[in-house]
């Protein structure tokens, strides 16, 4: 019965729950449980974070982008050309990736946040466009349509090799995932992350109450590249490649349909949507990629129209009819 | 002088044929999402459908040129009533992000159709023999059926502003755009306008994608490589004009060939960083309202 | 400290050729209790929105406490003081009513863009929030998200909102509309508890409220001031009733 006690409530929001293990236990016990699929499972662990960083920047703060894989490509490349020119050094690539997309997403964000709706999307879709064409053309360094050849990653901290086993390759993404997982959550319960909300749900309102709205999309539109940023990052060193796709708009256009799978705006969709539509994917496109694209298409077409908040949302309806029920 | 001379009138006629072309597709897209809002990312589906009609009526049926073209646009513009009906209608006003997502899904689906009704190749148009070559006007010759394109398509632009400036139909669109509340209120059913502007929007891009078969090649990946294309020309010209994106399909159009021509090795950097300083300088491009 | 709270001169700002302000001075003094009247599109609300910041004026200035503000953000603004309130709800609509009032707290408290601590560990800004949802009435629909309230309780959201803001000059767009008359008693209450040193401008169309709450009445019309003075004076005005019976007024 909400009263004095409306305070209290509010102020414990933000604590951990115990389901919140639940993902951590499932992906520790999967190490165990599938030791022939660990390389899929670390690509699993880097797209959960490219997911989410496109939750943070679509769900949180409303701003609907196209073009999330140039920050991915951005993190990507800068990898592996240090890693393919000799530094190979994993956790100092990884930053150095994260830094890039960051100052892409920086820059980039200055220049486009100023305009929304429909030609904000279209920036969006530009600006990875304009960065997919770069690449491309500077194909003396990048390898242009080939990929990027000859990249060499050392061992972490001189120990850890990756291989084709995949179990390097797999506590790292876990352990890249789950410290980047952290400071998402903290964000998201902050002042910062409530205020994102706010400008999603009435940015008139915001600006009313004196936040200055435009600063705070630039910095989650910046955290979300960098992040980003890391994904592509971490798929270029476990798979020692990097190729012009990680850019594309499909690429782009896949992220939003894993998280809308999970649910936009939650914070887990893409604990769910990532590793449903990658274990899909790794079964049913081999049968027929054609095919796989008609029932991706038709599963968007039905879940915009019957099931918006994806799997998180039915369960979030299923509980509230619950509840009311009682 | 003269080698710049002709290059620059090849420039000019290349370019003003592929504008023909992306007006057609997206002046459609244009006035829809200037009127009901919706962020159409499937419009592309609508012109490949137009593709494929038209080559399949040629190769398989022999039916005649005009006529295909005919029955591309009518085809497409009839298969689109359904699709708004049933599933755009239900956006309206609705969130962007739901919108894209909708759409998206369709166009996947569509990559998926196409593959599987008419296989993975492209579809190349074979011109009717009186449009092969070249066409002599006198001072010089140009590639016949490109040339009757650009009048064509010159004739069908005519034939829309003319219609949009005289007809009733043409005033109610014009009237929605810019009020929709104000149109509504003076007892203009909007759910029909809507279905009919859609249906005339999808047939004209099915007819764009029909003649423009040469320019931008038919094959199952269609809509989704050319809606940066389609995006650019509508949100530069600016939403709900019929044009704005002409303006912007003659520069996308001139400035793609440009770049062809003069820079083969920028690819299509230079159309996005013009479209990025445009939008920047009019944010609801050349001739959209705030 | 400058005489008054907040100005306008020579305010204009037109849509074409809709006129919407038309050379508008205006006056409020620390500690008013005024009222903008005048009929439907003479320009009231476009009027809060051009002193706020939320739309440009193609000329005139703005001053707040005697500093020209006119190029000043909205968000800078509300940092000095100016507050507004909107006509039609402009709410957080899925978020609950405290969270709706504790995100102004924060904001004004400047942890609006803190990034590490929770926004439950900022209990200040919480209990203030919760206390200004008690006074008015919203205590036990606290945590309910705003949408599921009925109307006359979101605008009294809207005002908590609005307060929360610690607001020096507090402009209230027709706080009581769409408020049934049994609730607007609340409404009524807590304009007149208001500190004293608070500038305060209502724009309101119920006659009731604004002679019983205002001291001064400005009567705009068309976008351009039509008379000013004492609610007396405006009562018995020839002009204003004309304009409210319907005739045109030479402008």
């Amino acid at each position: 019965m909400p009263g004095p006690d409306a305070v209290g409530i509010f102020a414990r929001r933000h604590r951990h729950h115990p389901l919140e293990a639940a993902p951590w236990l499932v992906a520790v016990a999967a190490y165990f449980a599938f030791p022939s699929y660990l390389p899929l499972g670390a690509q699993i662990l880097a797209t959960i974070l490219f997911a989410l960083s496109a939750d943070l920047v679509l769900g949180y703060a409303g701003i609907v982008t196209l073009g999330q894989a140039a920050f991915f490509g951005a993190g990507a490349y800068t990898t592996g050309l240090l890693a393919a020119h000799g530094w190979g050094e994993p956790i100092t690539g990884l930053l150095a990736g994260a830094a890039a997309a960051a100052l892409i997403g920086l820059l980039s964000g200055i220049v486009i946040l100023r305009t929304t709706g429909l030609t904000l999307l279209m920036l969006t879709l530009v600006v990875a466009s304009l960065l997919y064409e770069v690449i491309n053309k500077a194909s003396w360094l990048t390898g242009g349509d080939d990929g990027l050849q000859g990249m060499e990653v050392w061992p972490i901290f001189g120990r850890f090799r990756f291989d084709l086993f995949g179990q390097t390759a797999y506590f790292y993404c876990l352990i890249v995932l789950f410290l980047c997982w952290l400071v998402a959550r903290r964000m998201v319960h902050s002042p910062f992350g409530r205020s994102l909300v706010g400008i999603r749900e009435n940015v008139r309102r915001m600006h009313a109450i004196g936040a200055p709205v435009g600063g705070r999309r630039l910095v989650i539109y910046t955290i979300s590249a960098a992040l980003a940023g890391i994904s592509g990052a971490l798929i270029a060193q476990t798979t020692q490649f990097v190729a012009l796709s990680f850019l594309s708009l499909d690429r782009s256009g896949t992220v939003l349909i894993m998280l809308i799978i999970g649910g936009v705006g939650r914070l887990y969709g893409a604990f769910i949507g990532v590793p449903l539509y990658m274990v899909a994917q790794d079964r049913f496109s081999e049968i027929d990629p054609v095919y796989w694209y008609f029932w991706i298409g038709l599963l968007m077409v039905l879940l915009v129209v019957f099931a918006r908040g994806g799997v998180l949302g039915l369960i979030e309806e299923l509980r509230s009819r619950d509840g009311a029920r009682r | 002088m003269g080698d710049i001379l002709s290059a620059t009138v090849n420039i000019a006629f290349n370019g003003l044929a592929f504008a023909m072309v992306l007006y057609l597709i997206s002046v459609g897209l244009s006035v829809t999402m200037g009127l009901m809002g919706f962020v159409n990312l499937a419009h592309g589906v609508f012109a490949m459908a137009g593709g494929y009609v038209v080559t399949s009526l040629m190769k398989e049926q022999g039916v005649p040129f005009p006529l295909a073209l005919l029955g591309a646009a009518l085809a497409v513009a009839a298969a689109s009533i359904p699709v708004e009906r049933l599933l755009y209608r239900r956006l309206y006003g609705g969130d962007e992000l739901d919108q894209v997502l909708l759409t998206i899904g369709l166009a996947f689906m569509s990559v998926a159709g196409a593959t599987y009704i008419w296989g993975p190749l492209q579809q190349p148009l074979q011109p009717p023999r009186w449009l092969s070559g070249q066409a002599d006007f006198g001072f010089r010759s140009f590639p016949a059926y490109r040339s009757f394109l650009i009048l064509c398509g010159a004739a069908l632009v005519t034939a829309l502003w003319l219609a949009v400036e005289r007809t009733r139909f043409g005033a109610r669109v014009r009237a929605a755009v810019d009020n929709l509340r104000m149109a509504q209120s003076v007892g203009i059913d909007t759910s029909r306008l809507f279905m009919a502007t859609f249906a005339l929007g999808s047939g004209l891009a099915g007819l764009g994608g029909a003649l423009g078969a040469d320019l931008l090649p038919v094959n199952p990946g269609y809509a989704l490589q050319n809606l940066i294309y389609f995006l650019i020309v509508v949100a530069v010209g600016g939403l709900g004009s019929i044009r704005g994106p002409f303006l912007a399909a003659l520069l996308l159009g001139v400035a793609d060939t440009a770049s062809k021509y003069l820079a083969p090795q920028f690819g299509a950097f230079f159309i996005y960083a013009l479209t990025l300083a445009i939008l920047l300088w009019r944010p609801h491009g050349l001739f959209g309202r705030a | 400290m400058s005489p008054l709270a907040l100005e306008s001169r020579g305010l204009c700002r037109s849509f074409g050729a809709l006129v919407v302000a038309n050379m508008i001075d205006f006056r409020l003094e620390h500690g008013a209790r005024h009222a903008l009247i005048g009929p439907n599109g003479a320009g009231k609300t476009s009027f809060v929105e051009l002193v706020t910041g939320a739309l440009r004026p193609s000329s005139g200035h703005i001053l707040l406490d005697g500093v020209d503000i006119s190029h000043w953000s909205q968000a800078a603004r509300v940092k000095r003081g100016l507050v507004r309130t909107f006509q039609i709800t402009a709410l957080f609509r899925r978020l609950s009513v405290l969270e709706n009032v504790t995100l102004a707290i924060c904001e004004r408290f400047g942890i609006g863009g803190g990034l590490f601590r929770p926004v439950g560990r900022h209990r200040a800004a919480i209990e203030e929030a919760f206390a200004l949802v008690e006074r008015l009435g919203l205590a036990d629909e606290a945590l309910c998200p705003v949408n599921t309230l009925a109307y006359g309780r979101q605008r009294l959201v809207e005002i908590a909102v609005g307060l929360g803001l610690s607001p020096q000059v507090l402009l209230l767009d027709e706080p009581a509309a769409g408020v049934p008359s049994g609730e607007s008693g609340t409404i009524i209450e807590v304009v007149e508890s208001l500190p004293p040193d608070l500038a305060l401008l209502i724009i309101e169309h119920d006659m009731d409220l604004v002679f019983r709450l205002a001291h001064r009445i400005t009567v705009l019309v068309q976008g351009r001031v039509l008379v000013e003075g004492s609610p007396e004076a405006i009562a018995a005005d020839p002009q204003v009733r004309r304009v409210y019976l319907g005739e045109r007024v030479p402008v």
